[in-house]
């Protein structure tokens, strides 16, 4: 018996990758701005997703949403009621999306977003609500352009300090329900400090889905992301 | 908790190359894996035991090298290692770092066989 090694320096998660190599492709040809919006359980991602939908809609511009959840369609039908193309995947069990479960569920999408046999032409926006989770869909590309991670003020200012890995690797960030930011004692400063210290430079947009603050700042950005100046 | 599909693409990742060396037995499969993968060691062990459990792979040993966070700076140029994940600055000059240069491997580094003959 002979012993050796052999060098393959491969990516554990290459067949995802290459995956959201492809989606990222098809996403950039179909003109759509594909975002992956991350964070804990309750943060208010859906709630946040709800208000983008109805806002971008009533601006005239073509949105649509998949939503991941271990189980349940509540929030693909919570929405649903903003008019907005939505499907639900339910992941079962598994704590992140991926790249195969994205391109899943884009097929046989024809008959609510898009033309038939290209689910995504005529979209302007894709956002793609991952599973309410600060650790695992940090290394799952999911073919997105922007990630976005939302952090809650009643969640605590250092939750970019313990959850380094996802908040290092948004795009942008978005505080939500800062109309309990007083009621929370929610130290500004001091949360805007943590996320630059993790993620230097990064957009961060402090928004309340109840009051509608910082919509307008939040939708600027969308746009300017999609005409591809941001 | 993602660990068990990472130890489950690791199977197939091995399984893959060793299409190659027909009758080859694997003694141990070498990770490099940043800080920042958001995996960790004990959990991946433990689901490597789970996974390769009644396979040709069982009771072949799991390696893992941490990979360190080398962020490069903008201003002075350099490539710096990181102590912590706290706070992504140049230890020299103390500018922000947006650049990393390492610190999110997560790769099957090697592996080493056994072969007949």
């Amino acid at each position: 018996m002979t012993t050796r090694i052999v060098e393959l320096r491969q990516g554990i998660l290459k067949k995802n990758d290459e995956l959201a190599a492809e989606l990222r492709g098809r996403f950039a040809a179909a003109g759509v701005l594909v975002l992956n919006l991350v964070s804990s359980p309750g943060t208010g991602k859906t709630a946040m997703l709800e208000l983008t939908l109805r806002e971008l809609r009533a601006r005239g511009a073509q949105a649509a949403a998949l939503v991941g959840d271990l189980e349940t369609d509540n929030d693909a039908r919570r929405l649903k009621a903003s008019g907005a193309p939505v499907r639900q995947i339910n992941t079962h069990g598994i704590c992140h999306l991926d790249a195969e479960m994205i391109g899943k569920h884009l097929d046989g999408w024809d008959e609510v977003a898009g033309e038939k046999g290209a689910p995504l032409r005529g979209l302007d926006y894709l956002f793609i609500e991952n599973v309410g989770n600060l650790v695992c869909p940090s290394s799952y590309d999911l073919g997105e352009r922007i990630r976005v991670v939302l952090l809650s003020v009643t969640e605590g200012e250092d939750k970019p300090l313990k959850y380094p890995g996802l908040f290092n690797s948004a795009d942008a960030a978005v505080i939500t329900k800062i109309d309990l930011a007083a009621a929370c004692g929610f130290d500004r400063t001091l949360a805007l400090g943590n996320i630059n210290e993790i993620r230097p430079g990064i957009r961060v947009f402090e928004t309340s889905a109840k009051t509608g603050a910082g919509m307008e700042e939040w939708l600027g950005y969308l746009a300017e992301a999609r005409s591809g100046r941001a | 908790m993602h660990e068990l599909s990472i130890a489950e693409n690791i199977v197939g990742t091995v399984t893959e190359s060793l299409a190659a060396y027909p009758g080859a037995r694997v003694v141990e499969v070498r990770l490099r894996i940043g800080v920042l993968a958001a995996v960790i060691e004990d959990s991946l062990q433990f689901c490597w035991g789970i996974t390769t459990q009644g396979t040709t792979l069982e009771a072949t040993k799991l390696a893992v090298t941490t990979v360190p966070l080398v962020v490069h700076c903008a201003r002075c140029g350099e490539d710096t290692e990181l102590e912590g994940v706290q706070s992504f600055r140049c230890p020299r000059c103390g500018e922000p770092a947006t650049e990393l240069r390492q610190g999110r491997e997560l790769e099957v580094e090697a592996i080493e066989i056994e072969e007949a003959g």
